[in-house]
C-alpha cells in the first residue's frame, strides 16, 4: 500500500451536524468496543473507540454534533478545543446530504481551522431519491477536500472513509489556502494586517494558524482573545488594541459588527458553491417526513397524540417494568435468604444482609425501568419525535423559563428522579439542564406514593384521593415557582435560542439503540458499586449501632418468663409483642434514633415528632423506607395485622394537620442518595448538588411550617 | 413585514436580522441569512413557536425570535 508510513497509530475525529448521522457512523466504525464518558471539566458526552484496520491503530473520537464553532455552547467548545488542542490527524465532517448547504457552514470552519479535513457526504441516497443531485468531484475540487460517499444507516463507504483518512493523514502536502471562504476585499485586508501584525508582536510561535487568530479576533471570539491573552501576556493589550481599530473600521465600512458581516459572506460562498455541485429537478417528491408532521403536529390531534406516546411511555415503563422488578426483588431475596441460613451470625453478616444487600437490593430494582424508559427516549430522539415534543410544548415550557425539551425529564420525574435526571442530557444548554435538575424532585415521584397512601388513608380516609391528587399539584406549582424564581435570579440574562432543527423523521436503528440503552445502564449499574453503596453502609451502621444498648428491661428475660406460663397462643401474641418492643426500642436508641431525637427539636414546629424525624432521615436512602421505619417505630408489622400501624398513627400524637405538614415536606425535601448521585454526576458540580439538597430541604421546612402553624392558626387540627 | 406576522403557507425573502449577541448570531448561522426565501409551514398548536422551511430543512423558532426578522413578500428570489 502506498499509504503506508511510519505512523503506526492515528487519531480520527468525527465533526457534524446534529442529525448527520454521525453516532450512526461512528457505531458502525467501532462496534461495541467505544468508551463513554465525559469530556474533561463538563457533562457533554464523549465517546471514543479504536479499531485496527489496515494496518493502523485507528482511535474515534466523536466529537459533539454542532451546527458551527463560534463558541456559543458547551458542545461548540469542546469540538473547536479538540481539533485545536489535540491536533487529531485527520478530522472527519459528516455531511447530510439532503441538507448540503447549511451542513457547509461548519465545513468552511473546519477548513479555516487548518486541519486534515475530510467530508463524508452521508445519505446521499436520499437526497437523490428527493431529487438533488450532487457533484462531488466538484465539491471536492472547489473546496480543495477528499470526499467520500457513505450511507451510515447502511454500512456502506465505510471503509472507502477510513482509507480516505489514512491516506490523508499520510499526505504531508500542506494544505492550499486557497480554497477558503474568501471575504471581501475590506475585510480581507484587515484580516491580513492584523495577522502581519500579530506576526511582528509574538516571538514564540503561536499554536494556531496566524490566519485563523486574526479572524477570531475579528470576529471577537472571547476564548481565542483569552488564549491571546495567555501567551503574550502584555503584548496581547497592543494586539486587542490593533483588533478594535480593525474592528471598528469595518462597523463604519459596513455598519454592522463584523462577525455579523462574516457570517453572512460565508454563506454567500456557501450559495456560490451549491450553485455549482448541487442539480435539483424540478419534478415535486413526496415529502413522507413532512406528511407525517402533518398529523404529529397537528392542531387538533398533535397534543392528544404526544399524550398518547407519553402515556404508552410511562405505562410500559412501570407496568412491564414490574415483572422484571419482582423477579429482581425475589433474586435480592434469596440470595438474602440463603446468606441468612449459611453465614453464621457476626457483624459482618448484619452488614452484608441488612446494609449491603437491602440497599443496593432496593435501588438496583430500578434497572428494568431505566432500560425501558431509556429505550422510549432513545427512540423519541432518534425517530426525531423529541424535537416535535419540544415544539408541542415549548410555549408552556417557556413559562417556567425553561425549553421545550425540559418536559420530559420532568414528566419522568413523577417515576423515578434517577432516569429523570439522567435524561436532562438531551438538553443541550448547561443552563436549562441545570435549572431542569434541580425542578425534577419536585415532581412527586413513585416511591413517595406509599407514604401518601399510609398517611393520607390514615388521617384523611374518604378524602385520601383528593388530598394525594392535591399533593401533586403542590409539587407542580412549587417547580413553577421556582423555575421562574430560578431564571429571573441564578440563570439570569437570555434565553438559550430556541431555534431548533426538525430533522426529517428517520426509521431508528436496532444497533444504536442497543448502544444507547446499554450506556445509560452501565452509568447506572457503576453508580450502585460506588456511592449508593457507600450511602447504604453509612445508613447500616448508624442504625446498628451501637450494638450494646441498655434496654428499658431485659426482654430476653422476659419472653423466657412468658414461655415459662402462658397458653400456647397466648405465648405466641405476647412474645411477637415483645420482639417488636424490642425492634422498637433498638432503632430508638441506634445512633439513628439518637440523630432523630436530637434534631427533633427542628421538626416540633412542622408538627413532626422524633419518630417522624427518624423515619425522614432513613428515607434519605429510599423513600419506600419511611413507610417502613415507621413500621418499627410503633412496633407493628404490617404482616400481622393490615391496620395495624394505621391504627398505631391514630393512637398516638399525629394529627390530620401534623400528617399533612408531614406528606408536604416528604414530597419536597432532599431526594433519595441514587437521585443526589445522578445529580452530582449530571450537573458535574458539587456545589450545585449541595445548593440541591440544601434548596429542597428548606423548601420542604418552610411549607411544611406554613401549612402547619397556619392550620393551628385557622383551628385545624 | 415580520417573520412573526407571516401566516402559515406564506413564503418571503428575508430582508434583515435584527436583536442582538448570540441570539443573532445563532440565528444567522442555521442560515436564516439575508436574501434567504423562508416559507411557513406551520405554527404549533398554541401557537408558538412557528416552523419554517430554509435552505432545504425544517426549522422552528420562537414568535419572539421571530419578530427580529424583517421579511419581504413581494420580492421573488431570482
Amino acid at each position: 500500500m502506498d499509504f503506508l508510513i511510519h505512523k503506526k497509530s492515528i487519531t480520527i475525529a468525527l465533526a457534524g451536524n446534529p442529525n448527520s448521522g454521525k453516532t450512526t457512523i461512528f457505531n458502525n466504525i467501532t462496534g461495541t468496543r467505544q468508551k463513554v464518558g465525559n469530556w474533561p471539566g463538563v457533562t457533554v458526552e464523549k465517546k471514543e473507540g479504536s479499531v485496527s484496520k489496515y494496518g493502523y491503530d485507528l482511535k474515534i473520537v466523536d466529537l459533539p454534533g454542532t451546527y458551527s464553532l463560534t463558541p456559543f455552547s458547551i458542545e461548540e467548545i469542546v469540538a473547536r478545543d479538540f481539533v485545536l488542542e489535540e491536533s487529531p490527524d485527520v478530522v472527519i465532517d459528516i455531511i447530510d446530504a439532503s441538507n448540503l448547504e447549511r451542513s457547509l457552514y461548519l465545513a468552511t470552519q473546519l477548513r479555516e481551522l487548518d486541519c486534515n479535513v475530510l467530508f463524508a457526504l452521508n445519505m446521499a441516497d436520499l437526497a437523490t431519491s428527493r431529487g438533488t443531485k450532487i457533484d462531488a468531484n466538484k465539491l471536492s475540487e472547489l473546496l480543495d477536500v477528499p470526499v467520500v460517499f457513505t450511507i451510515g444507516n447502511k454500512n456502506t463507504g465505510i471503509d472507502s472513509l477510513l482509507k480516505a483518512a489514512i491516506k490523508l493523514a499520510g499526505s504531508k502536502s500542506k494544505i492550499s489556502q486557497k480554497r477558503k471562504v474568501k471575504y471581501r476585499n475590506d475585510i480581507e485586508n484587515s484580516i491580513s494586517k492584523l495577522q502581519n501584525f500579530i506576526e511582528k508582536r509574538i516571538e514564540q510561535k503561536l499554536p494556531y494558524n496566524i490566519r485563523w487568530t486574526a479572524i477570531k479576533l475579528l470576529e471577537n471570539d472571547k476564548i481565542v482573545r483569552e488564549r491571546i491573552h495567555q501567551k503574550t501576556g502584555n503584548k496581547s493589550l497592543e494586539i486587542f488594541g490593533e483588533v478594535e481599530t480593525h474592528r471598528k473600521h469595518l462597523l463604519d465600512r459596513f455598519d454592522d459588527d463584523p462577525e455579523i458581516v462574516m457570517t453572512d459572506e460565508r454563506y454567500g460562498f456557501i450559495a456560490g458553491i451549491i450553485k455549482e455541485v448541487v442539480t435539483k429537478s424540478t419534478k415535486r417528491r413526496i415529502d413522507t417526513s413532512r406528511n407525517v408532521d402533518l398529523v404529529l403536529t397537528n392542531r387538533f390531534v398533535g397534543f392528544p397524540i404526544f399524550i398518547l406516546f407519553i402515556w404508552i411511555m410511562f405505562q410500559t415503563t412501570f407496568v412491564a417494568g414490574s415483572y422484571p422488578m419482582e423477579w429482581i426483588d425475589s433474586g435480592v431475596n434469596w440470595l438474602s435468604a440463603m446468606l441468612e441460613l449459611f453465614l453464621p451470625d457476626s457483624l459482618f453478616k448484619d452488614l452484608l444482609l441488612n446494609g449491603i444487600i437491602a440497599g443496593v437490593g432496593s435501588v438496583i430494582i430500578f434497572l428494568p425501568n431505566i432500560l425501558i424508559l431509556f429505550l422510549f427516549i432513545a427512540i423519541f430522539e432518534d425517530t426525531g419525535y423529541m424535537a416535535r415534543a419540544a415544539f408541542l410544548m415549548d410555549k408552556i415550557m417557556h413559562l417556567i423559563g425553561l425549553h421545550g425539551k425540559s418536559f420530559i425529564p420532568m414528566l419522568m420525574g413523577f417515576g423515578c428522579n434517577v432516569p429523570a435526571v439522567m435524561a436532562t442530557r438531551t438538553l443541550e444548554s448547561n443552563k436549562d439542564r441545570i435549572l431542569t435538575i434541580l425542578i425534577t424532585p419536585f415532581m412527586s415521584c413513585s416511591a413517595k406514593l406509599p407514604i401518601y397512601i399510609l398517611l393520607a388513608g390514615t388521617f384523611f380516609s374518604a378524602k385520601a384521593g383528593t388530598v394525594i391528587f392535591l399533593i401533586y399539584i403542590t409539587g407542580i406549582i412549587f417547580s413553577i415557582i421556582t423555575g421562574r424564581l430560578f431564571r429571573s435570579t441564578l440563570f439570569k440574562g437570555a434565553d438559550a435560542p430556541f431555534v431548533m432543527e426538525l430533522p426529517p423523521y428517520r426509521v431508528p436503528m436496532i444497533k444504536s439503540l442497543v448502544i444507547h440503552m446499554w450506556d445509560r445502564s452501565k452509568m447506572f449499574l457503576k453508580k450502585m458499586g460506588g456511592i449508593i453503596l457507600v450511602g447504604s453502609v453509612i445508613v447500616w451502621m448508624l442504625t446498628a449501632f451501637p450494638r450494646n444498648i441498655n434496654y428499658s428491661m431485659d426482654y430476653n428475660e422476659e419472653i423466657n418468663k412468658i414461655n415459662a406460663s402462658f397458653t400456647e397462643k397466648q405465648k405466641k401474641a405476647a412474645i411477637t409483642k415483645l420482639k417488636l418492643a424490642k425492634k422498637a426500642e433498638k432503632a430508638e436508641k441506634s445512633f439513628m434514633g439518637r440523630i432523630g431525637k436530637t434534631i427533633a427539636p427542628v421538626f416540633a414546629p412542622i408538627g413532626i415528632d422524633w419518630r417522624g424525624s427518624v423515619a425522614l432521615l432513613t428515607g434519605f436512602v429510599a423513600k419506600e423506607i419511611v413507610v417502613s421505619t415507621f413500621g418499627i417505630l410503633y412496633a407493628t408489622e404490617e404482616t400481622d395485622e393490615p391496620d395495624a400501624l394505621k391504627n398505631a398513627l391514630l393512637s398516638s400524637e399525629m394529627t390530620s394537620l401534623s400528617a399533612l405538614s408531614l406528606m408536604i415536606f416528604v414530597l419536597l425535601y432532599l431526594p433519595c442518595v441514587a437521585t443526589i448521585a445522578t445529580i452530582r454526576r449530571e450537573t458535574g458540580s458539587l456545589k450545585w448538588t449541595l445548593f440541591s439538597v440544601v434548596y429542597s430541604t428548606s423548601i420542604a421546612w418552610a411549607a411544611a411550617f406554613f401549612v402547619y402553624q397556619g392550620g393551628k392558626i385557622l383551628g385545624l387540627t | 413585514m415580520l417573520l412573526s406576522e407571516m401566516k402559515e403557507g406564506q413564503t418571503g425573502i428575508i430582508v434583515h436580522v435584527g436583536g442582538t449577541g448570540a441570539l443573532r448570531r445563532r440565528v444567522l448561522e442555521m442560515g436564516l441569512t439575508k436574501e434567504t426565501e423562508v416559507y411557513v409551514e406551520k405554527y404549533a398548536p398554541l401557537k408558538d413557536p412557528l416552523e419554517l422551511i430554509i435552505k432545504g430543512y425544517h426549522i422552528s423558532l420562537r414568535v419572539e425570535e421571530a419578530a427580529n426578522i424583517t421579511v419581504d413578500r413581494t420580492i421573488r428570489k431570482p
